[in-house]
């Protein structure tokens, strides 16, 4: 399998006057092309720092991140993000439509092939009908279905999504997380998926990062050896399903106790 | 229905005050204070095709010329200073200044630099005036723009100009409205009084006139005429304000409904 994400040495230490603060002390791991890989931390890990790290949009102090061979210095063309807070991540002035085409214009891409990827983004993430709509016109859940709509119709190499479902209710989340394994399955896009919630990263990764507390590093890389087919009831009620959660949690708690990898 | 009654509800109080001073000052026999029935009655022959060419829209066009510079500077510099922070340390506290200095004592100053006769000084006099309101809403707008908002620009490597327009401008445009809105009630007033001194055509200019010949009620009809244009002009701000900015309305009611 050949890698899409590539993440060597990361090592990110804030400096604000004299004091510095270390949030992340060394990240290595890569991800293939195509994979879904969660990765989930106690609250305060750094989760949003990796990311931002990832995405290009904070420099790291030391460590290199390459997207299919290249060094991620600033955003990069093969990348999409998917923010938590939905509702100040659309633009309240544009139209679903005009939303998710925007970042297509800015590409580049001719009209006619604009068009189409914008339909089918939408009419994936079952927003067809609301396409003229504004994103304050529609619920929590359905400006996260624009948001990545949006991501999705850029044709990312990787898409980043960050902790996207912390802040829709339950069962919004659960439709979600299906219709995020649904689009991943589909469209081969390779997935980063940053979350806090142990069942959600068990249930749609391929593997599951678990980050240590401050300053960061990996406790352990967790493969989900589950069935590819996954559906909120049988997968969350499988045996498989209540061990893995077990280790994981376990994991977050020795990481909370700020156990280290030895 | 409901339309009528916001109609009603907004013509009634004007309707009042015209019956009332159309009737307290019908017997009026003083000259500062001639009958309203006298001062409808010269309307016409006071506001005549060329007093309206030579003076009520030679004004219109100062106004209008100043407040364009005005919203085109104080946009521009706004944008920069709010984006920059250094820039925004180190103009602040001199903006803050300025904007304490009442905008008529410019007059004075300007006449100096630039006579007070022409068209120049009395556009610069009306756009100082207007400038301040509009550069600091848009400097607080542009400040105020989401984080988030910004980060989705850079992650989907927006132009700069995409930034700027689509993302800047937009985001800052409710705080640049409020802006502009201070400052037309602003330019209308600075209107006048830039025609106060060393003018003799112009609106303010008029009404000054017929002050100073005694010719009290065109003085009247002047500022009725002035009133007039002044709510026009904020009836056009408005609407062209809802047009726009509908989409921030309905943002604030959704938020009110969450």
């Amino acid at each position: 399998m050949a890698t899409a994400l590539d993440v060597r040495g990361l090592k990110k230490t804030y400096t604000t006057g004299g004091t510095s603060l270390e949030a992340i002390e060394q990240l290595d791991f890569s991800i293939g092309q195509g994979e879904l890989v969660c990765i989930v931390g106690p609250s305060g890990a750094g989760k949003t720092t990796l990311l931002r790290c990832i995405s290009g949009l904070l420099d790291a102090t030391d460590g290199v991140v390459e997207l299919d061979g290249a060094a991620v210095t600033e955003p990069p063309a093969g990348m999409a993000v998917v923010f938590q807070e939905y509702g100040r991540s659309l633009f309240p002035w544009l139209t679903v439509r005009q939303n998710v085409e925007l970042p297509l214009k800015e590409k580049k891409v001719p009209r006619a092939r604009r068009t189409e990827l914008v339909d089918e983004a939408l009419a994936a993430v079952g927003l067809a009908d609301s396409a003229s709509s504004h994103p304050w016109q529609l619920s929590g859940g359905m400006q996260q279905r624009v948001a990545i709509a949006r991501a999705i119709a850029y044709e990312p190499s990787v898409l980043l999504m960050d902790e996207p479902f912390a802040a829709v209710d339950a069962q919004t989340r659960a439709d979600l997380e299906d219709l995020v394994r649904e689009l991943w399955k589909r469209l081969g896009v390779t997935v980063l998926f940053v979350t806090h919630d142990i069942d959600e990263a068990v249930y749609l990764g391929q593997r599951v990062l678990v980050l240590s507390n401050r300053p960061t590093v990996i406790l352990e890389d967790v493969a989900i050896d589950l069935p590819d087919e996954r559906d909120q009831l049988t997968t969350r009620s499988a045996p498989r399903f209540a061990e893995l959660r077990a280790h994981v949690y376990e994991l977050i708690q020795k990481a909370k106790k700020g156990e280290r990898p030895a | 229905m409901r339309f009528a009654r916001t109609i009603a509800y907004a013509l009634a109080l004007p309707i009042v005050l015209v019956a009332v001073w159309w009737f307290a000052s019908a017997g009026s026999t003083s000259v500062f204070w001639p009958p309203l029935s006298k001062i409808v009655s010269v309307f016409g022959e006071t506001w005549t095709a060329d007093r309206w060419t030579g003076d009520v829209l030679p004004s219109l066009a100062r106004l209008a010329a100043g407040y364009a510079v005005a919203m085109a500077t104080g946009v521009l510099l706004g944008v920069v200073i709010g984006l920059y922070r250094p820039v925004r340390a180190f103009c602040e506290p001199t903006l803050e200044f300025f904007r304490a200095v009442p905008p008529p004592v410019l007059v004075p100053v300007i006449a100096l630099f630039l006579g007070y006769t022409g068209d120049a000084s009395k556009i610069v006099t009306i756009a100082l005036g207007c400038l301040w309101p509009i550069l600091l809403n848009t400097v607080e707008g542009v400040r105020g723009l989401d984080e988030v908002m910004l980060d989705t620009a850079r992650c989907y490597r927006f132009s700069a100009w995409t930034r700027l327009r689509q993302v800047v401008l937009r985001g800052a445009s409710p705080q640049i409205a409020a802006g502009a809105r201070q400052a037309l009630s602003i330019g209308v007033i600075l209107m006048v009084i830039s025609e106060l001194f060393g003018a003799n055509r112009g609106l303010g200019a008029s009404i000054v006139q017929f002050q100073r010949s005694f010719a009290v009620p065109q003085m009247w009809t002047g500022i009725i005429l002035l009133g007039v244009l002044g709510f026009l002009l904020s009836v056009l701000f408005r609407l062209v304000e809802h047009y726009s900015l509908a989409w921030y309305r309905g943002l604030r009611q959704a938020d009110r409904g969450a």
